[in-house]
């Protein structure tokens, strides 16, 4: 019995050894997420660019992720346990997990933290953005030639500036090219929940909207579009699947470079803090294929796209008025950043009032 | 097709899976067994009800598995509940959680997949009433079921023997143990009641609702099904009552946004709570009816002395 039990401890320990061994080799790199990691949108678009870099960098480093944190106190213990279990390098992936992120990040001070979408940093919690109002921009232009009445439904999630900067954005794109286009706003206040998502597609499309966009996670209110026989625009990633004859096109989210970037930067002991915010030129975002629509708009479209990946066309550009009809940029003149990624006001054409 | 048409029909959507899942649960708390993993079953039978769909083609083959994947499930609470003797509130908790996890690992392969709807059935004559006829009478079979089902649960609770017995065991288990009654199985019957309608539920999520299956798309569905039971005070009808007062809420509350009322959104978004808990306040006033329906025993655990 005592050689056994004796025996029984050496494997043990050899174990222990062993996979203490392959830890220390190898960086652990973890990602908080806010939804399922299969959720056809923002999380699986973060998942992806998570397998990008298992897969460039695999033999440097392993991966771990959370799925499903709901923002708010629950994000504290998510990011403090991913911190305690020996990661060095974690991802938080949602707008909400900012102070949960900083709060932690003062704790684990050894620790780099990267927070998507956020504007708060410290020595080690760097920020990531991507530009998404470009794609949006180009929604834009694209609802205004495809709808016949002139009005676009928005399913918005909450009223953050990355969501007003994207309703914006689609406000301002679809009146370069007319300048009556309206645009219904619905905040759903969840960023996924398929059921009321549905719920506000039908509400908009009751209302006679003929063009859908969404800043919500899932496919759902895609799915209401094709059976409204309407077209609409996917979000996150490519919704083709939930509406072949429906996606005009979506915005992708591509985070895959950028996490192999700042995790060579970690690895290297070059990590520092860095507030990322790339666009369409970076390859952060794509466009997902311009279907479903005839070959004037789409040349157009990806006119646009060149623009504004060469930097001639910045979205955000005066002349532009406020909701209030007061000026905000003149002709000419482009926002700065700091004023996007605080934005908390609507331009002219947003049929709303902003929740504050 | 009017705005208000509309409206309605978008309710009576919304409504249904709440309405399935809280009757259900009625019936299980009438027996005595507090049951919160409502949530669970309804997601299982969500996941089962798509793939059974997506494998043979079939959406009424689909409903019908939701129906059996949610009774089966129940049962694993039922065994450890009645005949284990295990907390009650703790194990629902568990079958909530257990639910959404195994949910997600069952449903990894119907991902992103195109749904099949349950297509609707027009009753000949009744469909054509106008106004009422489209919103009523050309629905699919699980909003026939959901009425059915209230009308089926009242007249059983309380104009058959079975009933009757079902109730004297929610309400006081010895008593009904020491007239002959067989508390545990009772108590079985009325768990997988309760799990098959969460599975029906469910399915009418998957296969009517949001025809797609993505992890978690009951959304915390369960949980609003479990509060309805309450506001209801255990009484069939109010469920329906209940169940269409949040539904209505909640979608003219979209329809004010779009509108452009200009009423904050985060004010709208709590109204479908905010007008459930007022109406559970006045209903609640008269303090003795409330405890004249409210199962005495429930969530107490019964273990007979042999």
């Amino acid at each position: 019995m005592k050689k056994l039990l004796l025996a029984l401890a050496s494997t043990a320990a050899a174990i222990g050894f062993a996979t203490g061994a392959s830890a220390q080799e190898k960086a652990k790199i973890c990602f908080v997420y806010v939804g399922s990691k299969t959720d056809g949108g923002w999380t699986q678009a973060h998942d992806i660019g998570r397998q990008a870099l298992e897969k460039q960098l695999g033999d440097k480093v392993e991966t771990q992720f959370l799925e499903n944190v709901p923002e708010g106190p629950d994000a504290e213990r998510a990011i403090e346990r991913l911190a305690r279990s020996g990661c060095g390098l974690i991802f938080t992936t949602s707008f909400g997990f900012m102070d949960a992120t900083i709060k932690i990040a003062q704790k684990f001070p050894d620790v780099k933290f990267e927070h998507a979408t956020g504007y708060k940093t410290a020595p080690n919690v760097a920020t990531y953005n991507s530009r998404f109002y470009e794609g949006r921009y180009i929604q834009g232009q694209i609802a205004a030639k495809m709808s016949q009445k002139g009005v676009a439904g928005y399913i918005a999630s909450f009223p953050i500036p990355e969501v007003v900067m994207g309703i914006n954005s689609f406000v301002i794109g679809a009146r370069s090219v007319n300048p009556d286009f309206k645009i219904k706003v619905v905040w759903a206040n969840t960023w996924f929940d398929p059921g009321k998502e549905a719920d506000a597609a039908k509400a908009l499309v009751d209302q006679g909207v003929d063009i859908l966009t969404q800043h919500t996670d899932t496919t759902a209110p895609m799915q209401v579009a094709a059976e409204r026989g309407i077209k609409a625009f996917g979000q996150a990633s490519d919704m083709i699947a939930a509406g072949p004859n429906t996606q005009l096109t979506a915005i992708v989210d591509t985070w895959g470079a950028y996490y192999v970037k700042r995790t060579q930067a970690f690895l290297d002991g070059k990590w520092e803090t860095t507030s990322s915010w790339d666009g369409l030129k970076d390859g952060i975002l794509t466009m997902a294929p311009y279907t479903n629509m005839p070959d004037d708009v789409k040349k157009m479209a990806e006119e646009t796209e060149a623009k504004i990946k060469s930097g001639e066309l910045k979205p955000f550009t005066g002349p532009l008025k406020k909701q209030d009809g007061s000026e905000w940029l003149a002709a000419g003149v482009s926002s700065d950043d700091g004023t996007l990624l605080g934005m908390n006001f609507y331009v002219e054409g947003v049929d709303d009032q902003l929740p504050k | 097709m009017g705005i208000v048409e509309a409206i309605l029909l978008s309710v009576i959507t919304a409504a249904t899976p709440l309405v399935l899942a809280a009757i259900g649960e009625l019936v299980t708390e009438r027996s005595g067994v507090l049951n919160l993993g409502v949530e669970g079953m309804m997601i299982m039978g969500a996941v089962s009800a798509f793939a059974i769909t997506q494998i043979t083609g079939s959406p009424v083959l689909g409903m019908l598995a939701g129906v059996l994947c949610g009774a089966l499930f129940s049962q694993l609470f039922a065994f450890l509940t009645l005949t284990l003797v295990a907390n009650q509130v703790a194990t629902g908790l568990a079958l909530t959680l257990l639910g959404i996890g195994v949910s997600g690992m069952m449903g990894e392969s119907f991902l992103g997949i195109q749904g099949i709807k349950l297509q609707p059935i027009a009753i000949p004559f009744l469909a054509d009433i106008p106004m009422l006829g489209p919103l009523l009478f050309r629905q699919d079979i699980i909003f026939y079921l959901s009425i059915a089902l209230v009308a089926g649960v009242h007249w059983f609770l309380f104009r058959s023997r079975a009933g009757l017995k079902l109730r004297a065991v929610g309400d006081s288990h010895a008593s009904a143990h020491a007239l002959g009654v067989n508390v545990i199985r009772t108590r079985y019957l009325a768990v997988m009641f309760g799990g098959a309608c969460a599975g029906l539920a469910g399915a009418q999520l998957s296969l009517v609702y949001t025809p797609q299956w993505v992890e978690n798309m009951s959304a915390g569905r369960g949980w609003i099904a479990l509060a309805l039971v309450v506001f209801s005070s255990w009484r069939p009808w109010r469920v329906v009552a209940g169940g269409y007062l949040f539904g209505a809420v909640s979608i003219s509350q979209l329809h004010a946004q779009a509108f452009g009322l200009g009423i904050p959104s985060q004010f709208l978004s709590s109204l479908p709570y905010l007008a459930t808990i007022v109406v559970l306040i006045l209903i609640s006033h008269n303090r003795r009816t409330t405890l004249i329906n409210t199962p005495a025993s429930l969530g107490k655990p019964f273990v007979p002395d042999r």
